[in-house]
């Protein structure tokens, strides 16, 4: 168990870390860092266009796009939870 | 890890898709050869592709005030090597470039060599350096995966520096540009990541050590004391 004690400390003082971000940034929305990259880039090089325009799907709003990322996530967490459970339940019956 | 769609000028997108093509191509190679040798790690490899869908969808908020994402590739290069790693990273970063408009298409060669190719190599080499030095496996795993996540990263940060050097101070001055924003929003993630995984690998040892010793993650040594360690 002593493992899972360990990473329970770790995600507590990550909330913590968010706390702290939230507190010592007040107006930021937490957007992606790739978004303030780009914001790197109109710095050094303003004149900068993307030259390709995305041909895969563009979720129209928030909302899509946290569906979109909710599937990938649930459709992960699915396979890994059904192949531990698996096999914890094999080597349950061979005992 | 996510360059933007359009954000990689030529000649560069073209220069990562040379770098990257040739280890997807021995990744799907030894991917392959793999499971067809060995049929009983395919649950296995389902569990470290599924890892990846799931740390890389999390979108997790850190001290800077920006968000950024884990990557999940440091458990599978742990596991099948940086190549295979690399085939699975890219089946991800397909997804999120065809159908969030997150990377893309033209920036998928640069996206793919830094969380598919460059992160999971260093997360190899140091799981099997420190395995050989004997260290704690849990510790090994956990700083293995926390160091690929940040190295990814601060790769992202010199992809976009060589193709944007800044007028004064060259590809420096930009790569310190883009290390400011990566680097530390980075650092709570790769300790969670880190953690996460060392977890799932202990579930991972508890139900399949024979195979972590099969390929070679293990002695059968170690495996033993581990499972014994549980009990």
């Amino acid at each position: 168990m002593k493992l899972e004690y360990i990473v329970a400390i770790v995600v507590i003082l990550f909330a913590a870390q968010f706390f702290y971000g939230v507190a010592s940034n007040p107006d930021s929305e937490f957007g992606g860092a790739d978004g303030e990259a780009e914001d790197v880039i109109a710095e050094i090089n303003p004149d900068y266009e993307p030259w390709f325009g995305g041909i895969g799907f563009e979720p129209p709003g928030g909302e899509t796009e946290s569906l979109l990322f909710a599937l990938q996530a649930a459709f992960g967490a699915v396979v890994i939870g059904y192949t531990i459970g698996y096999y914890k339940g094999k080597g349950e019956k061979n005992k | 890890m996510h360059i933007f769609e359009g954000f990689l000028p030529s000649p560069w997108w073209q220069a990562w898709f040379v770098f990257s093509i040739p280890v997807i191509l021995y990744g799907m190679y030894r991917l392959n050869k793999l499971v067809n040798e060995r049929r009983e790690v395919v649950p296995l490899l389902a569990v470290a592709g599924a890892f990846i869908f799931v740390l890389s969808s999390l979108k997790l908020p850190s001290v800077t005030g920006s968000s950024s994402h884990p990557t999940g590739t440091g458990m599978a290069a742990i596991l099948f090597g940086p190549a295979i790693t690399a085939v699975l990273g890219l089946i991800v970063l397909l997804y999120q470039s065809l159908f969030l408009a997150h990377g893309g298409i033209t920036t998928l060669g640069a996206n793919v060599a830094s969380m598919g190719i460059i992160g999971p190599l260093v997360a190899y080499l140091f799981y099997r350096a420190a395995s050989r030095s004997g260290m704690n496996f849990y510790l090994n795993v956990f700083l293995a995966t926390a160091i690929a996540n940040w190295v990814t990263y601060v790769f992202t940060s010199l992809q976009l520096a060589l193709a944007f050097p800044a007028p004064e101070g060259g590809i420096l001055a930009s790569f310190l540009a883009f290390g400011a924003v990566f680097a530390t929003t980075q650092v709570p993630l790769a300790i969670m990541e880190g953690a996460l995984t060392a977890l799932i690998m202990k579930y991972v040892i508890q139900i399949k050590s024979d195979v972590l010793v099969d390929l070679k993650v293990l002695s059968i040594d170690k495996a033993t004391k581990l499972r014994e360690a549980m009990q």
